[in-house]
């Protein structure tokens, strides 16, 4: 497998597939399931031609390819419907297929189609039905983008007929690319017409598939394309073909052979002249391959313009470049993935198994090495030397998520006690005992995993080896068999602060910690109902603090502070009637005024707390103060948390700049001016040092600050966030906030936040075997050393990312092996040690490692290495670096890994095809390239937002998922397959929801059907419905359900509350919609994913010349 | 003499006065010759059951630099309607009030029996008295609720319309919001932290918000008294939310490690007492009361550290130059009593603890304010609770026995100057033409500001005879002094009292037995004393004594009658004959002598010797001693170790303690339970007497003195055995012969030896 690389998987799936089919595989191992793979695909792409193509495959290859097909189809089904009634479809298809024909054509530099694949072909190969890995290969080599268009035309001839077929492949692409062009098969043509497509032709080897295709050209119809239709706008039979035909037909076909992808073909140029002719994308068969479509960008239209006049439905594309439905499709690999690997469990036992997406569903099974819901790593085959890691630019990185939450089905990491002897260590390198540690001398020593270090086994630990070398016990003990387990901590594990009186408090152990809520009840926040609206929920909030266990009830104890420019302590202690206030002005010098009642039991106090908080909106009602400060804020509940000598959390409501006298005023410096100049770092960096030094002192605390904003302007959130941002906490802003428009998605987030269970006072250490050893760390927390991160708090929403770098050689056969300990105070205040632990596989050929690769986890590290790089270097440069890198890596894979090809061809690892698609919407990200609606509070606030988030939050972030609402019938209960996040996929007369974890659009289409609108709106007509409405009525109607239930949950599956922004097609609401079209071009100059392929393959071309 | 005697005793009466000399040396030298200077005792608040206000104004003298008030010594030409000031002659027309003046209709000021006259201003926006508790809470449980009970009692004596205040303090000092309903409310300070009076301010939010909203905001002019007051309200108002509040207080809930003092923050306390007043209620009658049950343990102020095996500074860590925190500590209190003195504020120090609370560091805090000073050993007890109350009893008219704010100006005729005044008041450093360059207490000033005072508040006035000898004043001429007091009484009213006295002059050369005769010895001991006592603040202790040697034994030179070189020859005229016997005890008095005593201590008695009058300050220099017996009624005995005896029973009163001594034998009478015989009835009878003497001397006395009953070989008898005169020691117990008295274990010297040795030197020609 590995030699195929991603491409073996491939083989047997399709070899479109072959680049999922690569990750599953991967993941799957040898499992010849791969063939499940190109399943998927089908499934999904199955409207694509990639899916075609798989089925093909799978067709050949087994049932399961073959169930993939028809799964395509299955899928359509909402699509189906209408496409079929387009018959179009169909038509298209042939379209597709000719462009597949044409394909072949390109392919022609291949020579015969399969030829043309063969550099891949082994690969291919390999998988199974030799044409197929052919394509696969192809694919693997990364889509090829031929500039050539000429082929095109022909195939776009030939398409119909005949292509179909060939098509399948080729002409698939093309036509997913355009709109409603493939369809039309005329981007088929387009892609013939580019030689490149003829080299995708390669893929042609489809031809075989050709046949396969042919199913799919029926299913082609398939939703995929779907949104073709939408593109309307362009003469296509419009409607009806665009949508199923295109994206089905076409691309699956496209695909497989496709994975190539046409630049824009040279023949055409004029037409694809803004893609340069020159480049010529190919892209390994991940993209293409996968989705038909990729391959043939540019030629799409040229050929367009054929296809129209060939196939009746298919209209003349308008010119364009690259054809959208030849490149690699998010969608596609989501898909393929979610059908090839969502059906097992995972299964940790093997070392460097490369798991399923962060967007598959799987359960995990832990059997020593720790599940990638808590570490995922970049790629699971590092290269044996630093001289092979340096050459490949891959970075090596690992996203840790330490007290991730798991699903109900997968038990929580078991809790071993050693006794007052504590965990058993390394004696040098102070590792955990864990599974790869190695018993010898019949049990007596143990050999640490990590730095070869012998240790004695204590007398009480000792136990007999079997026969193989292990202790007879190891399945007993869950430090000897699984990847991630707990200890309880001794004392010696337990911090002894400054000034903690230990005569009064002999108990070294911590005590349980607190939550101290800190409210803003200045005029702002008191005009705006926020602190009536607050006190009210905290009232029924407090009963839901986070337990240990199944303790009756929670450790935790709670304070109330409320300020504006001075802060108001309140004394709630049980014994009294009434609460009392205690002010304190002096914000210079601030203090805990009370110790005795500040925190209490809410239990125990709650009638007080009650009294409290019905009184403190109206205690402020009549309040004129404007000014705030914030600084003091939080250095009261962490003086407040010193003197009770517990860790805890803060949750701080605040409205306004702080622009009191008091340490950390801050002034207004918003000045967009500073955009685009070297001087923009410093929006990004806070005013004032103060913050940091307050940062720190709360971390030696474990004071944990989590913000809650209400701005009505700016108020610099590059600097208020820095304390959450260095002690673990997380920041929440509602920008003009208004009870009636945001309560639902404070309140909701507010909950969360409260309930969630969340580690006090915790220092991680990422221990790696020699050879390795981590470097660098992204996320939410505080470093005093190199190597250990220290967190005040960690909930399981935070993520650190950290980066590995050779020190030395790696060694084929130890593999390379991580250990990330936690310790922390669980929120009953007991220390606990939390180990997980990750054997990774070392190679040294790069092939092994761009197979073992997770496009998700680079994305996730390369963005927050570029959003931390932008307090440091000029956005610009932030961006051409990761461009660089970026190239620099898929040259390398070309160079070393891929098969001899055309220059002129982009040839993608399968593992990486979608890193230009991820890549370019980080780029285009309003942190590196802000629009002009993009405030510097929201830049800086995502910028933190990312910091800790976790591969499937970025995923999300960076592409958000858009998702048809009227195209599956109303009875499916699945969530409705996934389109591509680009405009040409709407359908003026259907429903989009679109999400990015953050934010929640409901799009409206302009023709939608009377009876959509009347169900989910309650209103007559289009023109009723009321722009940026927030809320859907609840109507009782399948429809109205149906849609309230996926939003319902959409929001369940992210870690804040999306707000609902209903926004109608032609509205002026629409330019925000559009903003996260992430592979249009963007409106402060983004580039369209078509245009930043074309641009990376210059890039890469310059690189290999 | 008696004639002397009745009319000292008459001026005292009248006016409040006492003089060292009734009858005055005519030139300056002559005066310094006199030893002992020309000098006054004032008690400007005197109670005059038969003096009411008069409802008008006083007639100034129209010129700027003189402004004496009208009185009985001025000539007035009723024809011209004028009258020539007695100070500076200058003419002055009568107002036209004044314009049915005759012979046989003269205002009150006129008369001579009104040398004291007291107006009534009617003038003036009138604001209510203010108290502001600042109250310790690192007491004990115990202490505490005595404490709270004495302060929620307190609330029922105080006038119904006065302002209230609370400052809690511990660690922290909370300063109690007492408007508001519902929540209570209250700002907290760092008990470290030294603020200024504007940042104070701020930071309660006194000063007047900046207009932070340019949106329409409808204006309440309402608004600001209300705010400047939120901390400081009338009692009806908040009677019962006070006393809530006050029966919530609990002790400092900050934990005390063993081996460690209680974090106390007097020093911000105070400090933020004298801010909140300062900017809310300057020029108005306060009372700042400080309840205090241990020294302070940090921030300014501090006076000792947290640590206890480092314990509080005594006398010879202070001759040791080894207080650590005191110079600092003192320096932050002065600042603050001088802030408080300039608001026209008093301070008020009530001190319960066993050991030392830092009087020595705060006392100028009470000093210089005209407040008190209490000083027990736990709230818990009547001495607190008793002299608490009585800060609030009544005169016969209803009124407190308090005033605030008073400015006493002194003129004098040209013969005289001002030297200077030793009480609890502050100069208010007002230069004039009768203000003497030499100084004596606080001079330089002919005006002083005493913010409280009660009728007993007595000041030293010291005056400088500045007459050349070569400018005779005619014969009968007098000299003239004017005292005038405006202050703010209880009932908020301005009033203003005015006190003329004239004394005739007499040349020293010729008619020195005149002088003489009119020397009156008791106010000059005291006047002495309290010049001894103002010398001993700033000087070594041995120096003082020194000097007020020096000055006796200058004294007998001058006016004793001896032959030279033999001191038996010695004697002393009846005015001065009980002189030096004061002497000998104010040398003997904790007054001038630190051992035994605290630092603390010595501030405290201090305190109370430079503010009583003539009386008291005399039973402070020479405590009085009762003698009960069967063989008659109680009688006066000589403060002598001779009076012990053991079938008496004994009563001393030093002022600051009461002490009941049972002789011997009737100690073991009463342990025998005679006096529950019916036959032993008058035994009972004995035993009574002088527990209802007491009572009556404890009923008046502020503050309540210790009482001490104890008997023959009782540990406490030592109160009494210290006091008397060591007439009898282990020396010479048997050459006095052993019936009589008890002997005292001393080395000190007994009177008799002192005036040995004060005859020799008086009659040495050496000095």
């Amino acid at each position: 497998m590995n030699v195929n690389q991603s491409a073996p998987p491939v083989p047997p799936f399709g070899q479109p597939q072959p680049i999922y089919p690569g990750y599953h595989q991967s993941s799957y191992g040898g499992q010849p399931g791969s063939t499940a793979p190109p399943t998927p695909y089908g499934a999904y792409n199955g409207p694509v031609p990639g899916y075609q193509q798989t089925p093909p495959q799978g067709m050949s290859r087994a049932p399961p390819s073959s169930g993939a097909p028809p799964a395509s189809t299955a899928q359509a089904p909402c699509g189906p419907a209408t496409y079929g009634q387009f018959g179009q479809g169909d038509v298209q298809n042939g379209p597709s297929s000719t462009v597949q024909v044409q394909r072949l054509p390109g392919s022609q530099p291949f020579g015969s189609p399969l030829a043309p694949v063969v550099s891949q072909p082994a690969v291919l190969q390999s998988y199974g039905p030799p044409p197929t890995s052919a394509q696969v290969t192809t694919q693997l080599a990364g889509m090829q983008i031929s500039g050539a268009v000429a082929p095109a035309p022909p195939t776009s001839g030939m398409g119909y007929g005949p292509p179909t077929s060939l098509a399948s492949a080729s002409g698939s692409f093309p036509n997913s690319g355009l709109y409603g062009s493939y369809p039309q098969g005329q981007a088929p043509p387009i892609g013939q017409a580019q030689g490149y497509l003829g080299v995708q032709t390669p893929q042609r080897s489809a031809p075989s598939q050709a046949s396969s295709f042919t199913p799919p050209a029926s299913g082609g119809p398939r939703m995929p394309s779907v949104t073709g239709p939408l593109l309307p706008g362009q003469g296509f039979g419009g409607p009806p073909v665009s949508q199923p035909n295109h994206v089905s037909s076409p691309s699956p076909q496209a695909l497989p052979p496709g994975t190539q992808m046409t630049g824009p073909p040279g023949p055409p140029p004029p037409m694809h002249s803004p893609q340069q002719p020159g480049y010529q994308l190919q892209q390994n068969g991940s993209f293409g391959p996968a989705r038909g479509p990729q391959p043939n960008y540019g030629s799409p239209y040229p050929g367009a313009a054929t296809f129209g006049s060939q196939p009746g439905p298919p209209q003349p594309l308008p010119p364009k470049r690259l054809d959208p439905d030849a490149i690699p499709s998010p969608i596609q690999v989501i898909e393929d993935d979610r059908n090839n690997r969502g059906t097992e469990p995972f299964v940790t036992g093997v070392r460097g198994q490369v798991p399923p997406l962060v967007t598959t569903n799987f359960l995990v099974k832990d059997q020593g090495n720790a599940s990638p819901r808590y570490i995922r790593c970049t790629s699971y085959n590092i290269p044996c030397t630093s001289d092979m890691a340096k050459q490949a630019q891959v970075p090596l990185a690992a996203v840790i998520k330490p007290l991730a939450r798991l699903p109900p089905e997968e038990a929580s990491p078991y809790v071993v006690d050693h006794g007052e002897s504590g965990p058993l260590r390394c004696n040098r390198c102070k590792a955990y005992m864990c599974p790869f540690m190695q018993f010898i001398e019949g049990g007596r020593r143990f050999q640490c995993c990590f730095c070869s270090c012998i240790n004695d086994v204590p007398p009480q630990y000792f136990q007999h080896l079997d026969h193989t070398g292990k202790r007879v016990d190891a399945y007993d003990r869950p430090e000897l068999s699984l990847g991630s387990y707990e200890f309880l901590a001794t004392v010696d594990y337990c911090k002894v602060r400054e000034g903690k009186l230990l005569l009064s408090f002999p108990s070294p152990f911590p005590s349980p910690p607190a939550f101290i809520f800190m409210i803003d009840v200045s005029y702002n926040a008191i005009r705006t109902g926020l602190v009536r609206l607050l006190c009210e929920e905290l009232k029924s909030l407090l009963d839901f603090l986070p337990r240990e266990g199944g303790a009756e009830e929670s450790a935790i104890r709670v304070g109330f502070v409320t300020y504006n420019k001075v802060l108001h302590f309140y004394n709630v202690k049980s014994s009294l009637a009434q609460p009392q206030m205690m002010v304190v002005s002096d914000v210079a010098d601030m203090f805990v005024p009370l110790l005795d009642g500040f925190l209490v039991n809410v239990i125990e106090s709650r009638a007080v707390i009650t009294s409290l908080l019905d009184q403190i909106p109206e205690m402020f009602a009549d309040t004129r103060e404007t000014e705030t400060v914030f600084a003091p804020v939080i250095q009261a509940g962490m003086e407040a948390l010193k003197a009770a000598e517990c860790a805890g959390k803060l949750f701080l409501f605040h409205t306004s700049l702080p622009m009191a006298e008091a340490p950390g005023k801050l002034k207004n410096r918003d000045d967009r001016k500073l955009i685009n100049t070297d001087k923009e770092k410093t929006l990004f960096q806070p005013q004032t040092g103060a913050y940091q030094t307050l940062a720190k002192e709360c971390v030696a605390q474990g004071c944990c600050v989590d913000l809650f904003l209400f701005p009505n302007q700016y108020v610099d959130v590059a600097t208020l966030s820095v304390v959450p941002q260095l002690t673990g906490g997380s920041v929440y802003k509602y920008a003009c906030f208004q009870v009636e428009n945001d309560q639902e998605r404070f309140l909701s987030d507010l909950r969360r936040d409260v309930q969630k269970v969340v580690g006090f006072d915790a220092v991680m250490r990422v221990r790696t075997s020699t050879g390795i050893r981590a470097v660098d760390f992204f996320g939410a927390f505080y470093m005093s050393n190199t190597t250990d991160v220290e967190l005040a708090g960690l909930d399981g929403d935070k993520t650190v990312t950290v980066e590995f770098k050779h020190d030395d050689r790696l060694n084929e056969e130890s593999g390379a092996l991580l250990q990330c300990a936690l310790l922390y105070t669980s929120c009953a205040g007991q220390r606990r040690l939390r180990i997980h632990n990750l054997a990774l596989n070392c190679c040294t050929q790069l092939a092994d490692m761009y197979r073992n690769c997770e496009t998700d986890t680079l994305i996730n590290y390369m963005a927050k290495f570029a959003y931390r790089a932008v307090l440091n270097s000029p956005v610009k440069a932030v961006r051409d670096t990761l461009i660089t890198q970026c190239a620099q890596i898929l040259a390398c894979y070309r160079k070393n890994c891929a098969s001899p090809s055309s220059a002129g061809q982009l040839i993608l690892p399968e593992c990486m095809k979608l890193l230009p698609v991820y890549l370019n919407c980080v780029l285009k990200s309003d942190v590196l390239q802000p629009g002009a609606e993009v405030t510097t509070d929201d830049r800086a606030y995502v910028r933190q937002l990312v910091t800790s988030m976790d591969v499937a939050e970025t995923n999300v972030f960076f592409y958000p998922r858009l998702l048809p609402l009227t195209k599956s019938p109303i009875e499916s209960t699945t969530e409705p397959p996934a389109v591509r996040a680009s405009e040409e996929r709407l359908s003026n007369g259907d429903v989009y929801l679109l999400e990015n974890g953050l934010n929640l659009f409901l799009w409206v289409g302009a023709s939608v059907q009377q009876g959509v609108v009347q169900s989910l709106f309650s209103v007559s007509s289009f023109s009723q419905i009321t722009s940026g409405l927030s809320v859907l009525p609840i109507l009782d109607n399948p429809l109205s359900k149906k849609v309230r239930d996926l939003i319902d949950s959409l929001r369940a599956q992210r870690s804040r509350y999306m707000k609902l922004i209903v926004v109608k097609q032609e509205d002026k609401l629409e330019m925000l919609f559009k903003h996260f079209l992430v592979e249009d071009k963007s409106l402060s100059g983004g580039a369209s994913y078509v245009d930043f392929l074309c641009h990376m393959h210059k890039e890469i071309r310059q690189l290999l010349s | 003499m008696a004639t002397y005697l009745e009319f000292i005793q008459q001026n005292e009466e009248r006016d409040g006065v006492r003089f060292s000399w009734n009858v005055w040396p005519s030139s300056r030298l002559e005066a310094t010759r006199m030893v002992v200077p020309l000098a006054c005792l004032l008690t400007p608040l005197k109670e005059r059951p038969d003096l009411p206000p008069v409802q008008y104004e006083p007639v100034l003298c129209s010129r700027p630099t003189c402004k004496a008030v009208l009185n009985p010594l001025c000539q007035v030409d009723y024809r011209a309607k004028l009258w020539a000031c007695n100070f500076c002659f200058q003419r002055n027309q009568f107002p036209p009030a004044y314009g049915g003046i005759s012979e046989v209709n003269q205002p009150a000021e006129l008369m001579p029996q009104f040398s004291t006259i007291e107006y009534m201003i009617q003038r003036g926006a009138q604001s209510p008295l203010i108290f502001l508790y600042v109250v310790d809470t690192c007491l004990e449980e115990d202490d505490l609720q005595a404490l709270k009970e004495s302060l929620q009692m307190s609330l029922s004596l105080l006038p119904p319309d006065a302002l209230v205040g609370l400052i809690t303090f511990g660690r922290m000092v909370q300063v109690h919001e007492l408007s508001c309903e519902g929540i209570s409310k209250s700002y907290v300070f760092r008990g470290t932290k030294d603020l200024t009076a504007k940042q104070i301010q701020d930071m309660l939010g006194l000063t007047k918000p900046a207009m932070p909203m340019q949106q329409a905001r409808p204006p309440q002019p309402q608004e600001h008294p209300l705010v400047s007051s939120r901390f400081l309200q009338p009692i009806h108002k908040i009677d019962m939310n006070l006393t809530d509040l006050l029966g919530e207080l609990q002790r400092d809930p900050w934990p005390v490690t063993q081996g460690k003092r209680p974090l106390r923050s007097t020093g911000v306390a105070l400090s933020i007492a004298v801010g909140l007043l300062e900017g809310t209620f300057p020029n108005t009658g306060a009372r700042i009361m400080l309840f205090t049950g241990g020294p302070p343990t940090q921030g300014p102020g501090m006076v000792v550290g947290d640590e206890l095996k480092i314990p509080i500074r005594s006398w010879h860590d202070i001759e040791k130059d080894n207080a650590r925190f005191m110079k600092k500590a003192t320096k932050h209190y002065e600042m603050l009593a001088n802030r408080t003195a300039t608001n026209g504020h008093c301070i008020d120090i009530y001190a319960c603890a066993l050991d030392q609370t830092g009087l020595l560091e705060m006392k100028c805090c009470a000093n210089l304010t005209g407040g008190h000073m209490v000083m027990g050993d736990s709230f818990n007890t009547s001495l607190f609770k008793q002299t608490f109350q009585r800060i609030f009893s009544k005169d016969f008219n209803g009124d407190f026995r308090m005033a605030f704010g008073a400015t006493l100006e002194v003129k004098t005729s040209r013969e005289l100057k001002i030297a200077g005044a030793i009480g609890p008041c502050v100069s208010l450093n007002v230069k004039g033409p009768c203000v003497s360059e030499n100084e004596l207490g606080v001079g330089g000033t002919s005006q002083w500001k005493i913010c409280g005072l009660d009728p007993t508040s007595t000041l030293g006035i010291y005056f400088e005879v500045v007459n050349q000898h070569n400018s005779p004043i005619p014969q009968g001429g007098r000299g003239a002094i004017q005292f005038v007091t405006q202050y703010q009484h209880s009932s908020t009213q301005r009033r203003i009292r005015v006190t003329t006295i004239a004394r005739n002059w007499a040349d020293a050369q010729s008619q020195l037995r005149h002088i003489e005769a009119a020397f009156d010895q008791e106010a000059a001991a005291v006047l002495m004393a309290r010049l001894g006592v103002f010398r001993a603040e700033s000087e070594e202790g041995p120096d003082v004594l020194r000097w007020l040697d020096r000055q006796l034994i200058r004294l007998c030179q001058k006016f004793g009658q001896y032959n030279k070189e033999d001191p038996t020859s010695f004697r002393l005229s009846d005015s001065f004959s009980l002189y030096p016997q004061f002497m000998f005890h104010l040398r003997r008095s904790p007054f001038l002598q630190v051992f035994n005593n605290s630092p603390d201590e010595s501030s405290y008695y201090r305190h109370h010797f430079a503010r009583q009058d003539l009386t008291q300050s005399l039973i402070m220099i020479q405590p009085i001693l009762y003698s009960y017996s069967f063989q008659g009624p109680p009688e006066p005995v000589l403060l002598d170790s001779s009076s012990i005896l053991a079938d008496r029973i004994l009563l001393m009163d030093t002022f600051f303690q009461i002490v009941i001594y049972l002789g011997e034998t009737i100690a073991q009478w009463r342990k025998a339970g005679y006096q529950d015989m019916a036959e032993y009835k008058n035994f009972k009878h004995l035993l009574q007497a002088p527990l209802d003497d007491a009572q009556e001397i404890l009923q008046a006395r502020f503050p309540m003195p210790r009482y001490i009953n104890t008997e023959h070989g009782g540990s406490q008898a030592r109160f009494l055995l210290s006091k008397v005169n060591p007439s009898q020691t282990h020396n010479n117990l048997y050459a006095w012969g052993q019936e009589t008295g008890a002997p005292i274990l001393t080395d000190d010297v007994s009177l008799q030896v002192f005036m040995d040795h004060l005859k020799k030197l008086a009659v040495s020609s050496a000095c």
